[in-house]
């Protein structure tokens, strides 16, 4: 008699369309066990932990939860059957209290009695080492805090078994580090953590058991200890990838853009960026680190033209031309001195591509206005996307076959292609590899590179510190909309930057610019 | 254990073959038509004859084809002064106000101008009638660009006041007989020639077909009202002026709803009714999406209509079947025609009964 499992699933498909996210998966976990479900994105690992939260019904397949069979078709299925699972974006009512997002949405008869649910919670965060505040409002806390507050919400209704979807995509290191304590001290409590990841370094720290999963196939479940992410990335990849990024000390480097006093403000009149100031040089990168949304977006739509300044200077100087001012021109003049803007926003479709139209239309976006008479010409973009999708290797059915059906690597690499065709001085990316393979990141990684090389200034906004401090030759960190520092990336430490991004002119933020 | 699954699930499909998809289409008018039989039955009508003299009268005589024609005229115009505004995801819903619009400010120069020769008479009101549908819907566009404003419901309201405008036009300034409430017909130089027994407005607007094919699919405006209907900020992004492009684009969908307008009291009527659009300025909404946006395509839906237009006249008249029954299967078909794009987007799943594979 085989020993019973906590969670088990045999046979698990879930097709969307054409599109086969889940491919007959079997995979089993048990009691005080963290399981790291590792795979790239678009490797079926949300899909399948959906389909145990009630979010997804299977389309084939079997689910046991404590050796018996069961249906979840909802998530208060998922909560009879012990199962909860932190997503990505956090689902809180930001007007109410922690205590009382916890309770809410759950029938229990009689009164609310929020006093009695405020000591539970707390008794929860006293078990397992959470630091919250159940009577702080949820718009008063950062991302941590509500992450926890998803935490409790789970444990508060009696889950046994834990799903974090890359619960630490949006955490500093030091928060990160708690969040781990945690998950170990669940683990000693006998509950089951499921971690959604690609980071491999975060496997090799936390889980006991790595599960990997490649375009949609469960491909091996290996104990965490007996390997390496050497061989996990092999099994995630599919085969032996070199990857190393060919840093080259900068030559030269001559101010290309010169930052003063740049105060921006949002629609309800908050300051988004408060006295940012820094120079780019040409032929280096530039990293810039944060906390998502402490301005990184909008430093570099400020550049580009496509916000509005309240206050500062931008100076632009391009090889061989008298330096300008650049606050104040549109962002069609910005674009035609140089600056080009590869931005890859939380919707990757957004802003830069139109998803409807092929790659050659997606190329029109920058030249749809040259050219006399009232017809566009789409001949110089036609071949302009016949180069972009062999020299970059783009896998679509053709270059008019919409970009919204493309993978998202594949959309990536039209749009950075399209912004590198356009020789610019000064190349800015935001969040240039989210959502790619790791072979693709360092494609773009290296294609960074060697526009540094050719003595572009290249601006490069990042979530991973990792990659910043390998890629980099200097990175800014912002905090709140101000520049807490820049440190040298060849030696500053992933902590050194992590400190900085919680603290406004912490240790270490002399700036060197 | 699957009393919990539900018994239908949806998911979307992509990429269905296109002659697949025209099945799907063509079924679902077959669908349509077949229900109407129903509808037919039971107002008391021998379903087989009232079709067959619905397509009679409109396809078996010239001058039932030319009244198809007539009828089709103001939906063709119509989805296409709309098609570039869908592009671009604005929901211009006012196309019935701009043609009365178009219709008051061409009945103006056929009253004040009555001594003019013909050519030059037509093409003032045709040009007037532009201008002033094309400044009616200007104002909604103008209020949506500078203060976000909602222009479904402004282009919506717009419509009333234009109706009620040519409603006291015509019971005051322009009245003929005194307490008649009508307007005199025009003077024969206002009026718009025949070619082939049908007003020349059929040529306008296939002229116009084409001209706004080309508009949308190759020219610089078209490629910017189909980057700003996708993304507002990828058209800011590529420096566009959205501002400009929906007040633009606007302002050339009111002044064919203009033209429209001009065509049917020109053409068609003579003369200003406070009605004079007719519900054209909604149907040609239907035209336009039944259609997909595309200018051919509404060709066909138009003539659609009009045939069901003219059967349904000649029903009322021949079997004494209402008039109001031959528009309840226009709507039945246009919901078939509308819902069976469900069905191209999605599949459906239904609850498997494992019990019975099990025996």
């Amino acid at each position: 008699m085989e020993s019973v499992h906590a969670v088990e699933l045999k046979g698990i498909t879930k097709r969307f369309g054409s599109n086969t996210a889940n491919d007959n998966i079997d995979l089993y976990v048990d009691r005080g066990v963290i399981m790291a479900l590792l795979g790239e994105n678009g490797s079926g690992k949300t899909t399948l932990m959906n389909m145990l939260a009630g979010i997804y019904l299977p389309d084939e397949g079997r689910i046991f939860v404590g050796g018996k069979e069961v249906t979840i078709s909802s998530p208060k299925d998922a909560f009879d059957n012990h199962i909860g699972m932190i997503h990505q974006h956090f689902r809180l009512v930001d007007v109410f209290t922690a205590a009382e997002n916890v309770v809410l949405g759950l029938d229990e008869p009689g009164r609310l009695d929020i006093k009695a649910a405020s000591a539970k919670v707390k008794e929860i965060s006293e078990r397992y080492g959470f630091e919250i505040d159940p009577d702080k409002k949820i718009y008063d806390m950062s991302v941590s805090e509500k992450q926890t507050v998803e935490i409790i919400k789970v444990l508060y209704r009696g889950a046994d078994i834990l799903i974090l979807d890359e619960p630490t995509a949006v955490l500093t290191p030091q928060e990160i580090e708690r969040l781990f304590k945690v998950m170990k001290a669940m683990r000693a409590d006998g509950k089951v953590i499921i971690i959604i990841t690609h980071k491999l370094n975060e496997v090799m720290e936390v889980s006991d058991v790595v599960a990997v999963l490649r375009k949609g196939k469960h491909i091996k479940t290996v104990r965490t200890a007996e390997t390496d992410p050497k061989e996990l990335t092999e099994l995630m990849v599919g085969r032996k990838v070199e990857l190393n990024i060919d840093r080259k000390t900068p030559v030269d480097p001559k101010p290309r853009l010169t930052i003063a006093g740049l105060t921006v403000k949002d629609g309800e009149g908050v300051k988004k960026l408060d006295d940012v100031g820094f120079i780019a040089y040409g032929g280096e990168i530039l990293g810039v680190a944060g906390i998502a949304g402490s301005g990184q977006k909008e430093l570099l739509e400020a550049i580009a033209g496509l916000r509005r300044i309240e206050e500062g200077s931008i100076i632009y100087s391009p090889e061989g031309k008298a330096p300008q001012q650049i606050v104040g021109k549109s962002a069609m003049e910005i674009k035609d001195a140089g600056v080009a803007m590869a931005f890859v926003p939380e919707d990757r479709l957004g802003m830069g591509l139109v998803g409807g139209m092929g790659m050659t239309g997606n190329m029109l976006l920058r030249t749809w206005n040259k050219g006399k008479g009232i017809f566009v010409d789409r001949r110089a973009p036609e071949k302009l996307a016949s180069d972009v999708m062999e020299s970059l290797e783009v896998v679509t059915p053709g270059i008019y076959y919409p970009v919204r059906k493309l993978s998202g690597g594949n959309v990536q690499k039209v749009l950075v292609g399209r912004e590198i065709a356009s020789a610019p001085s000064v190349l800015m990316t935001a969040y240039a590899v989210r959502g790619l393979d790791i072979n693709t990141s360092y494609t773009i990684y290296n294609l960074m590179c060697q526009q540094k090389d050719k003595g572009v200034a290249v601006i490069f906004v990042g979530e991973d510190l990792d990659v910043l401090l390998e890629l980099c030759d200097r990175i800014l960190v912002l905090c709140g909309g101000k520049v807490s520092g820049i440190v040298d990336a060849r030696t500053a430490t992933k902590e050194q930057v992590g400190i900085l991004m919680t603290s406004v002119g912490g240790k270490g933020g002399k700036a060197d610019a | 254990m699957h009393e919990k699954t539900p018994l239908i699930r949806l998911s979307k499909r992509e990429d269905m073959p296109k002659a697949r998809v025209w099945m799907i289409r063509l079924g679902a008018f077959i669908f349509a038509l077949l229900i109407g039989m129903l509808v037919f039955a039971v107002a008391g009508a021998d379903p087989i004859e009232a079709y067959v003299t619905i397509f009679k009268a409109a396809l078996g005589k010239t001058t039932g084809i030319r009244q198809v024609v007539r009828n089709a005229i103001p939906l063709l115009g119509t989805a296409l002064a709309l098609a570039p505004c869908f592009r671009m995801r604005y929901w211009n819903i006012g196309a019935e106000g701009q043609i009365t619009m178009g219709a008051i400010a061409a009945s103006f120069f056929a009253v004040h101008c009555r001594n003019m020769a013909s050519l030059p008479l037509l093409l003032i009101m045709g040009v007037g009638s532009m201008v002033l549908g094309g400044i009616w819907s200007l104002i909604p566009a103008l209020f949506k660009s500078r203060w976000r404003t909602n222009e479904t419901l402004f282009t919506l309201m717009m419509n009333y006041i234009a109706i009620g405008i040519a409603a006291w036009l015509i019971g005051g300034p322009w009245e003929g007989k005194p307490g008649s409430q009508i307007m005199p017909v025009f003077s024969s130089n206002a009026v718009l020639p025949k070619v082939l027994g049908i007003q020349c407005g059929w040529i306008i607007v296939l002229v116009l077909t084409v001209v706004i094919f080309v508009y949308m699919r190759y020219t610089k405006h078209g490629y910017e009202v189909q980057v700003l209907g996708e993304s507002e900020n990828t058209a800011r992004y590529a420096g566009m002026n959205v501002p400009k492009i929906i007040m633009r684009t606007a302002v050339l969908s009111g002044a064919i709803c203009g033209l429209v307008g001009f065509l049917i009291a020109s053409g068609t009527h003579g003369t200003l009714y406070s009605n004079v659009a007719g519900g054209a300025g909604f149907t040609g909404i239907t035209v336009c999406w039944l259609a997909q946006l595309n200018p051919f395509a509404m060709i066909v839906i138009a003539l659609l209509l009009g045939v069901l237009t003219k059967g349904s006249s000649t029903l009322q008249t021949s079997m004494a079947i209402p008039a109001s029954i031959t528009d309840i299967i226009t709507g039945i078909i246009l919901l078939c025609m509308l819902g069976c794009e469900f069905f191209i987007n999605y599949r459906m799943h239904f609850r498997e009964n494992h019990a019975k594979e099990a025996k």
